[in-house]
Formats: C-alpha cells, structure tokens, sequence
C-alpha cells in the first residue's frame, strides 16, 4: 500500500509538468494584457508598452515559459504582477477561507446527503421518498448564486441572524467563524447535497436487495442496523467516487460563493487574477488546484480500500 | 467515538462558545466609531499611484501620500505641502518652499530632495508632467525645503499640474522609493499623508487598511477636496472589497460597512428605502460617456462616416440605457466638457442637439462611400456603463445601414485590444466604448481622450490640427476669458472631426449609514473631516 501511494503521488509530477505547460500557454494566447489593466484607462499606448517591458511580457513564449518553469523547479510560484506580493504568500493568505467552506460543506453534505439517500432508498416508492428526491431534483436545478442570495435575504436581511458577507478566521473562535461560513456553506452544499443524496438513494436500493439483507432482517436485525451499518459500507465505493469527483464541483463552486458572500478565498482570488491578467497567481492557483485534485483522487482510491476489504493494491 | 461522545463534544463546544469563550473579543462602543468601513468602486490590486492609475489606487493613495498643492472644490489649486511659492517675472524659474515640520510615516522630515524625485518619477508619467518635462531646464533642492524648478519657457498651468485630482497625481514619496522607475512598481508606501498604509494587514482583493498617522500635521484651513486641513476623525479605516453589488447593498443595510463609494442604480431604491442608510450624488462633476472609433482605419478613417454616426445618435438612447428612468442622474452634451464648470461649451454641438435624423445619418454615410464594411464594435461586457453603451450603439449603426461585427468581451480584452493599430480584421478594432470622469474633462490639462496628435493621441489616434493649436491655446492662456476662447474653438474643432462621440454626462449616487457624517461630494471619496457614531 504505502509503495502504492508512493507511486502515485510521484505520479503526479508529470501531470503537474502538462498541466502547467497547458496552462502557460493557454495564458499566453488568451487575449487580454496586465499591463492595460495596470496603467489605467488614460494611459497612453506608450505608457501601456513600457509597462508591459518592464514586467517582461514583451519577451519571447519559450523564454517566459523556461523562467516560470526554472522558478517552479525551485519552489518559487514567483511575483504577482499588480501586487508584488510573492504569489506563495497570497495563496497563503487566501487558503484557510476556501478550506474551511469547502471542509464545512464536505462535512455538512455527508450529514445530509447520505442519510436522506438512505431514507428514499428504504421508504422507495413512498411519499417520503418522492419528497426526498423532488428537492434533490429542486436544489440540484438552482445555481449556487440564486441559493446563495435567498439565503442571504432570508437571514440575514429578514432576521438579522447571520452576517450578509467576510470571513473571520478559526483563530477569533469557533462561532465566529461559523457564523461567516454558515450561509455559504448552505448556498455551496445545496447542490451537491442533491447529488450525493441521489447517489446514495441509487446505490442502496441496489445494495438492498442482496441475499445477505434479506438474511439480515430473518435473523432480526434491526433496520438502522441493516440500513446503516451492513448495507451503507457495501454501497459506499459509488458514493465515496462521486464525493471524490465533487470535489471539482465545490472548487468550482467555491469561486462562485466565495464572490456573492464576499469571502476573501481562493476562488475570489483566482476571479480577481483571471480578469487583471495576473499570470503569475493564476498559473500558481491553477497548479495548487491541480495537485488538490490528483490527491483527492488518491485519498478516494485509498478509501475504497476501507469500505470494500476486497479491494488491495 | 459513540454517538454520546460526540454530542457531549457539541454541546461543550456551544458552551464555550455562548460563555465568549471561543468567540473574537467584541469591539468596544468607542473602538467600532473609530472605525470606518468602507466599500470601494473596485478592488485596490497595487498600490501605486504612478506605476498604476486607477482610480481605486489614486483614491487610496490619496489617504497615504500628501501633494504640494490640491484642488479644491471651486477647483483652484491650493496650497498644501507648501508654505509658499514664487515665479520669477519671465515665468520661467519657480521656487517652493515647504511646510515646515512634515514628517514622512517612517518618522524622517520630508525634504526637498524627496520632493524632486517624487516630482521626476510623476512627470515621467503624467501628461502635464511630461509637458513639463520637455521644457524643464532643471528640478533641484536648494535647501531642506526649498526647491527650484526652472524652464525653458513659461507654463502657467504650474501649480494646477501639481495640484490636480486626476490621475497621476503629483504625490511626494521619500527619495529611496520616488527613485524606483516610473514603469516598474514601488516597493514600500511610506508617504505623509494623514494615514498610513497597514501593509501587513492587506490582501489584495479583500482588505485594505489604513491607519491614523498621529505626526501629521494638517493644515488650518477648512477642508476642500484634497485642499485645507485634512483633520482625521477616525484611527482607522477599513477598505472592505464586495465585488458582489447585492452583497455590498445587504452589508451596508445590515450595518456590516458603514460606507459605500458606488452603489449600482438598480440597487439604489431598495437603499433609499432603509432609514438607516443616506443616498446622495457622489460627485456632482459626473462622468462623460464615451466611444471612440478607430481614425486609422475604414470606415472611420473617413470623418464623413463619423460624422453619420454622430448626427444618428442619440444621447438620450444612451443614458437611459445607463441611469434608468432617473432623469437627475443624466443630462444631454452637446460637447466634451463637464457642465457646470467655468469652461463648459457647447459650441458647434449642433450635431448633437434636437431631434435625430437617421436620413440625414443614412445620406452622409452614402456620401461617404461606406461599402458595408464591418465595423468591429469591441464591448466589454464586464462593466455595466460599457455593456448598455455597446448594446444602444449596436443598434445604432444597425439604423442607419452598417454591418456590425459585435464582439462581446472582458474589459482586460478591450484594454489590450483597442492598443492594437492592425486592421480590425487583423485583431484591431473599429470601435470601443469607455466613460471618463468629469472631474478630467474640466479642462484640456488632464484631458488625454480630447487630444488629437495622431500617433501620441489616446487609442483611435485621431489627428486634428485645429484641435492641437487650440488645445495649446489654452495651455498658454493667461486668464480665464482667454482660456474660455480656447476651448470654444476647441470643443467645436474636435466635434467637426469627431475625435470622440460624447453619449451624454451622467451622474452616479454613494451610500452611507446615518450614523456616518461629514462625506463631501466630490471627485474622490474624501475621508478627512467624515465621522462615525457608534
């Protein structure tokens, strides 16, 4: 196992290798100049010019292509261009606020998701059932936005419960930062709690007709006992994949939250630097996102290894 | 871990947390009213007023760095690092004279070899400071706080250059970092100016924090704009970014910020609305919408096709596509120069008066051989203003028989897009739209969209002898009437040529909670003299 793993997180160097290259180049025929940004609309074409020499983008592709890398080689994500911050340290600065909403609704989804998807799967066909999966079809059809102002109206506007915007870090208390991540969670969840919820739903009612969960309920076992501990771990390699895969989807969704509730994360920073034109942090964030993505999927093969002991590397 | 231990866990958890063990330590009463929240027009990436001209950065700059001179509200240069000056009687040799007792953030005196710097970098950049520049025999320190600046030949526009809100502004920097070149970015932001700059509580896109400088020393003149004593009245201020517009309407009236620069229109009625929020115009100078048509290349090369385009259009159209149905958020220009200013015109703006002739549009256009070219109507579809401007102008040309090549796009785009002099079918452009403060359009000074000398001119290079000399007229005049013929001829030159087409002025409102006073209206958002209650 762990040569396994070892394996795969070395592995992951030459998909980061393509990945960065696709990405500097894809930036570098996109159209669109930082240097534009930087000088303001009054500028003059020739104030524009200038700038653009002195941040180096006049240089030919392979020789900004070969510095970038150079400086990859050596753990250096290099300078932002509109701030002068290292790109590192701006990553740091915006990485707990993503991490904690996507952890939040990672966690508050498992807690919603599988058991609504366990309950349609048991009471399928019945009313409870096509409740449970009318408001799966309900949240997974609302973009992320619409949910997210509606709550921000609802309790925040109407009943003042919850801060409109901002996030407070983990450090000034846990209600605090709760209270700032309450509302995007929900927004954030929504859609992926009708996924999960569906998934489950799906996979339990196949797991439900085994031989052994008719044996189970003979011998007269109890049916949360059934439900949730025999035929949930048999169910789990789909629902533990499509948790995996909707990692990409919180990641996508976290730009979106992240902007309607003001939250200063990743996903803002990666808008902010996409329409400024700021290579350097987009290419760095891209990269950090790749990496994410090759060990979630790491994490999720690993964890197949938990919930199907048939399963060995 | 068993279903008990868990919510034992929970409960423990909401214990600490009702009991402020977990919880940030409240802001006392005192503490929050020494603290302004405030939502800016857009996010402060850099910081640095010469190498960037933003607004959002001369806005923010504005705060940390002190000018010599600033304009007021009746928009004469006052002093303001100086304690005086004096021009020789042939105009060409002025000397200043500094405050005494200027302190920079760092705690060094300002002195004048840091003032020749500052002045060297902002006039690498600026358009008066290169006009500057180009006559300049030399800029030197006499003594500690006296300085020379000596010229070839006389620029009455002196102290206006170093005293003007537009962008770059003539801000003074210790000499170690007004040494750094004015193409590449400063690395400190140590100034004079009444606040200063918590670098290490900015992320960028997020958060900007300013604080109290207790050594500055504010003039005792009575405030106006960047003019008289800037006396603080809060330690701190905070640049809360809300790049959401909703989001930023829901925190002002949920009393999370206390101040917002530039609420969107749509949103002002549900603001005005609250009793805890004031709505006001946030500066009665306004903004001059704008596109401009490539003269470089067919078919706006030819000032026929212009001319068809600008006899069609209709201002109106435009502005009720920007503002709605508010009709005291817009007025009609027949010119390019801000209302209500000493030198609004509207000489030779018949063009742009009176009901709207798309025959007389349609018969020009035939007359200027126009052969169903594409016109490549470059809109960025990120910004409201230029998004309802492009959609009116589409429709337009459309009237009067063009065929538009529309090509939706990000603002970055049209940034580097419109700085390309190709073909518009080889990745140039036959048009794109923009808007231009008011506050820039007072005078020809800070004007650069007005100007016409072809290759130096603003993007579109358009080349209009007639309003070059007159533009240099006004340079040169030495008083007010002399400066008001001027620009007359200039207004009416630059409509015959039609080196842009104005869509109309228009205005826009700013959003306070009540318990904030002392905001002026005014080009920039001033933070001295403004207040809070807790």
């Amino acid at each position: 196992m762990i040569s396994y793993i070892l394996r795969r997180i070395l592995s992951t160097l030459p998909v980061m290798g393509i990945v960065a290259l696709f990405v500097f180049s894809l930036l570098y025929i996109a159209p669109g100049d930082p240097a534009a940004v930087i000088a303001g609309d009054q500028a003059s074409p020739a104030d524009v010019e200038r700038i653009r020499q002195g941040l180096g983008l006049d240089r030919p592709f392979l020789v900004q292509f070969g510095t970038w890398l150079w400086h990859i080689l050596h753990g250096d994500l290099g300078t932002s261009i509109f701030t002068n911050l290292p790109v590192a340290s701006m990553i740091a600065q915006r990485i707990e606020p993503t991490f904690s909403l996507m952890a939040l609704t990672l966690v508050l989804t498992i807690l919603v998701a599988v058991p609504l998807g366990v309950v349609a799967a048991w009471k399928a066909g019945s009313w409870v059932d096509r409740t449970i999966m009318a408001f799966a079809v309900f949240a997974f059809s609302l973009p992320v936005f619409v949910v997210g102002y509606v709550l921000a109206y609802v309790f925040a506007l109407q009943f003042e419960w919850l801060p409109v915007q901002g996030y407070t870090p983990l450090a000034a208390g846990l209600w605090p930062w709760l209270q700032n991540l309450i509302l995007p969670a929900l927004a954030l969840g929504s859609v992926y709690i009708a996924l999960i919820a569906r998934i489950t739903r799906a996979s339990m009612l196949e797991v439900l007709q085994q031989d052994y969960v008719r044996t189970a309920r003979a011998k007269g076992l109890g049916q949360r006992n059934i439900l949730f501990v025999h035929a949930l771990k048999n169910a789990a390699v789909p629902i533990v994949t499509v948790i995996g895969i909707g990692i990409a989807l919180l990641i996508g969704g976290a730009v979106v939250t992240e902007s309607v509730f003001a939250i200063p994360g990743l996903g803002r920073l990666t808008i902010d630097a996409i329409l400024r034109r700021d290579y350097p942090v987009i290419q760095g964030i891209v990269l950090l996102f790749s990496f994410l993505y090759v060990l979630v999927n790491l994490m999720v093969d690993v964890t197949y290894t938990l919930v199907d002991p048939r399963i060995r590397y | 871990m068993d279903r008990r231990t868990v919510l034992k866990g929970l409960a423990g958890v909401g214990g600490l947390a009702a009991t402020g063990g977990l919880s940030m330590p409240a802001l006392s009463q005192g503490a929050a009213a020494r603290t302004l929240r405030f939502v800016p027009q857009a996010n402060l990436a850099n910081f640095d007023p010469i190498w960037g001209t933003q607004y959002v950065v001369r806005n923010a700059a504005a705060l940390v760095w002190d000018t010599l001179y600033g304009l007021d509200a009746t928009l004469q240069p006052q002093r303001q690092m100086v304690e005086s000056e004096a021009v020789s009687d042939d105009g060409l040799v002025w000397t200043f004279r500094l405050r005494p007792g200027l302190k920079f953030h760092d705690g060094e005196p300002v002195l004048s070899k840091d003032v020749v710097a500052s002045l060297a970098r902002w006039s690498a950049r600026d358009p008066m400071g290169l006009m500057i520049k180009a006559i300049q025999n030399e800029l030197t320190a006499v003594d500690d706080r006296t300085f020379k600046w000596a010229l070839k030949s006389p620029y009455p526009k002196m102290l206006l250059a170093l005293g003007k809100n537009s962008t770059p502004c003539a801000f003074v920097m210790p000499e170690r970092i007004a040494q750094t070149d004015p193409f590449k970015q400063i690395p400190e932001y140590v100034g004079s100016g009444p606040m200063k700059f918590a670098k290490g509580e900015w992320v960028p896109g997020a958060k900007a924090v300013f604080e109290k400088f207790a050594d500055y020393t504010p003039r005792q003149e009575k405030t106006s704009w960047l003019a008289g004593g800037k006396q603080m009245l809060v330690d701190r201020i905070e640049w809360v970014v809300i790049p959401d517009p909703a989001t930023a309407a829901a925190a002002l009236q949920n009393g999370e910020v206390d101040w917002w620069e530039s609420p969107i229109t749509d949103l002002v009625p549900s603001l005005k609305k609250n009793r805890n929020i004031n709505v006001d115009i946030a500066d009665p100078l306004g903004n001059i919408g704008s596109f401009r048509m490539n003269h470089l290349h067919p078919p706006f090369n030819n000032v026929k096709v212009r001319r068809a385009v600008l006899a069609a259009l209709s201002q109106e159209d435009y502005m009720r596509a920007l503002v709605g149905d508010d009709t005291a958020l817009w007025k009609p220009l027949p010119g390019f120069f801000t209302p209500e200013t000493p030198l609004y015109t509207e000489e030779g703006g018949e063009i742009l008066k009176g009901k709207r002739d798309l025959a007389m549009a349609k018969k020009l256009l035939a007359e200027s051989g126009y052969s169903g070219q594409p016109v490549t109507c470059v809109v960025a579809q990120d910004q409201p203003i230029t998004k309802a401007q492009g959609d009116v102008t589409a429709d337009l040309l459309k009237q009067i028989g063009m065929n538009v090549d529309f090509v939706a796009t990000d603002w970055g785009t049209v940034g580097s897009r419109r700085a390309q002099k190709t073909p518009p079918g080889q990745g140039g452009w036959g048009m794109f739209h923009t808007w231009h403060a008011g506050a820039d359009c007072i005078s020809p000074a800070a004007y650069n969209a007005i100007r016409a000398n072809g290759d130096k001119a603003w993007f579109g290079w358009p080349t209009s002898e007639d309003v070059e000399k007159e533009v240099t007229a006004w340079f040169d005049a030495k008083n007010l009437d002399e400066e008001k013929v001027a620009v007359k001829r200039l207004n009416k030159a630059a409509l015959e040529d039609v080196v842009y087409a104005p869509t109309g002025f228009f205005l826009s409102y700013t959003a306070w909670r009540k318990n904030v006073s002392g905001i002026a209206k005014g080009p920039l958002p001033f933070f001295w003299g403004v207040s809070k209650t807790a």
